[in-house]
């Protein structure tokens, strides 16, 4: 655990290509670049130590458990409140000492939507530009763009109070979009939106990709996959992995795993499956007839596995590999910082996490 | 040009008409403001009868002593028990709907944010009290009276209102339930007020002096009765700018806890 943790650490920088990018600690190539923050209320520590760092036009996921300190961190990036310790920069600017240069940088959906429910959307809209200092034609335009983005057009003159809590969330998104800000930090931007609209904010937050640095909480494990380039892990107020979503997945695969489904169910099939050079394990799945093949890492044995099938007469009725999905990751990591003391609890876990994937 | 500051201003008055709370604040206002004017006419109008009754002929009543001043004395209590409901909710509200977090994460100052606020409020205030010149302005068709007392009493009631929005203001600003902040402000005013009591129980002694100043009783005593003081004014002045501060330093400090 303690090694991916640093490695975790160490790949801060890995989007990189420059060489002297790991002497130079403030780099300009990182938008966002946090630095050892702690924040503690009283005796309680909300995040400890926390260092990571995002490029320009890198979307990146910030997942954990609920009260994992994903909002406090977003929290002290924004200027919300500072934190107790280590230095947080945002464009350059430092969250301390420049306050109003970063919050010029940042389009931000806090945690609930913070809108106005006396206001109709477009009133909304315009007074959070004009906070921004837009105004004018300038103002008109970056509404009806943000309208767009966000398909608010039918409900723009009416009162947010009478709105629904998907239109809410979608009008807080538009807010934070209006000014087209370098740095976007998203506070779970898809919650208490219905299906269709969650793919909409996820392409959309796909499509600032590039031009954007975007920082997204969430505790929804596929939305990570789906849009984000990096994802940080935290738990308890610490990261406890960085990297890709398939990276971080093969790192704690410790071997190749393979379903499959048989027609016939022969008693010798065990056997003659161990028989084939390079498998570890077979294990009843949880169907009938399935199977859960572990291999030796780096060999695919669908091939050999199929042929002993067929030659058996088995009736093969499905053949599979078996990635562990990042759902797995994240509750391997997060349960395995809860049993430190107990490793054989973290592979429980994940054997669980297997069986609910087969 | 609509700069931010302007920007909360007219988004803060635009939420004060879409609510309930200026239209019954208001309409209690004047409904007093009405009442109060009347009765005080018909007192003097019965002074004015009796009066006539002892001399014979007709007699000559003053509507500046007898009217506006107990009229404006009058307002004090109204407006101690009032204007915490019009303040209450300027900080507390976008605490409880965490509209805060957004404002405290746009590209704007604490002190426009504070001022922004404050002028809002003030502005629907003199609004209110505009409304009252109704009452001199009919009055002035049937009898004949001085102007400028009613117009240090207007001011009076101006500076006296500013001063009272500054403390609700500030009430708002220490917690996020309405209720509570609507009873803090309503209890500091009248803990001001009692000062007043406790500074005439010292007599016209320094001490005595010193407690009453605190109190903005004298201050709005003199205004009403047509004395513009200096003094009066850096009072009020000065009242207001420490509440501002105090407004500023708490919202600055919700960010550290």
């Amino acid at each position: 655990m303690s090694k991916i943790h640093r490695q975790a650490r160490g790949c801060s920088c890995e989007g990189g290509t420059a060489p002297f990018s790991a002497v130079v600690r403030i780099d300009v190539r990182f938008v966002i670049d946090v630095q050892n923050i702690t924040k503690r209320y009283g005796h309680h520590t909300a995040i400890d130590h926390v260092t990571f760092s995002v490029a320009k036009g890198e979307v990146l996921a910030f997942l954990g458990p609920n009260g994992a300190g994903k909002t406090t961190t977003m929290r002290i990036l924004t200027c919300f409140m500072p934190a107790t310790e280590g230095t947080a920069r945002v464009a350059g600017f430092d969250c301390t000492e420049q306050p109003l240069d970063v919050k010029r940088q940042i389009g931000y959906l806090p945690e609930t939507p913070p809108v106005y429910q006396e206001l109709t959307v477009t009133e909304y809209l315009t007074f959070a530009g004009r906070l921004r200092g837009i105004t004018g034609p300038k103002l008109s335009s970056a509404l009806d763009q943000s309208i767009g983005r966000l398909e608010l057009g039918s409900v723009r003159r009416r009162l947010i109070g009478n709105l629904s809590r998907g239109y809410r969330q979608r009008v807080g998104l538009a807010q934070a979009l209006l000014h087209d800000p370098p740095v976007l930090i998203l506070d779970e931007p898809t919650v208490g939106l219905d299906p269709k609209q969650i793919i909409e904010i996820r392409e959309l937050i796909k499509s600032l990709a590039g031009s954007h640095s975007v920082i997204l909480s969430t505790h929804i494990l596929p939305e990570a996959t789906a849009v984000c380039q990096r994802v940080v892990i935290i738990n308890k107020g610490r990261i406890v992995a960085e990297d890709t979503p398939e990276q971080l997945s093969a790192r704690l695969r410790q071997s190749e795993k393979v379903s499959i489904t048989l027609k016939t169910i022969p008693a010798d099939c065990g056997t003659k499956l161990r028989a084939i050079p390079g498998i570890l394990n077979v294990l009843p799945g949880q169907a009938g007839g399935s199977f859960l093949i572990e291999c030796e890492l780096g060999r695919d044995l669908r091939d050999e596995i199929a042929r002993v099938a067929v030659s058996n007469h088995w009736g093969l009725l499905e053949l599979r590999t078996v990635s562990m999905t990042l759902e797995d990751v994240f509750l391997q990591l997060t349960r395995h910082e809860d049993h430190l003391s107990d490793p054989a609890e973290a592979t429980v876990s994940m054997a669980a996490a297997e069986r609910t994937d087969a | 040009m609509m700069t931010p500051l302007h920007a909360v201003i007219a988004k803060e008055l635009r939420g004060y008409f879409v609510s309930p709370i200026v239209y019954v604040v208001g309409a209690v206002f004047l409904l007093i403001f009405g009442l109060l004017s009347y009765l005080y006419v018909g007192f003097a109008g019965a002074q004015a009868i009796q009066l006539m009754q002892m001399q014979g002929g007709m007699a000559q009543i003053n509507l500046n002593d007898l009217v506006f001043r107990n009229l404006f004395a009058s307002m004090r209590i109204v407006l101690v028990i009032i204007l915490p409901i019009l303040t209450m909710r300027l900080f507390a509200e976008e605490r409880k709907l965490r509209t805060f977090e957004f404002l405290m994460t746009s590209p704007i100052r604490i002190n426009e944010i504070v001022i922004g606020k404050f002028v809002s409020v003030f502005v629907i205030y003199l609004g209110l009290v505009g409304l009252t010149i109704l009452v001199p302005t009919v009055l002035m068709l049937f009898s004949d009276f001085d102007w400028n007392p009613i117009w240090t009493g207007y001011l009076g009631m101006a500076l006296l209102g500013a001063l009272f929005l500054s403390v609700g203001l500030f009430a708002s600003a220490i917690t996020e339930n309405q209720i509570v902040a609507a009873f803090v402000s309503f209890g500091m005013l009248l803990t001001i007020w009692l000062i007043a009591g406790l500074g005439s129980l010292f007599g016209d002694t320094t001490s005595g002096r010193i407690i009453s100043y605190v109190s903005y009783m004298e201050h709005y005593e003199r205004l009403v009765r047509g004395l513009i003081d200096t003094g009066d004014l850096v009072y009020f002045g000065s009242g207001l700018a420490l509440m501002l501060f105090l407004t500023h330093r708490v919202v600055e400090s919700t960010r550290w806890k």
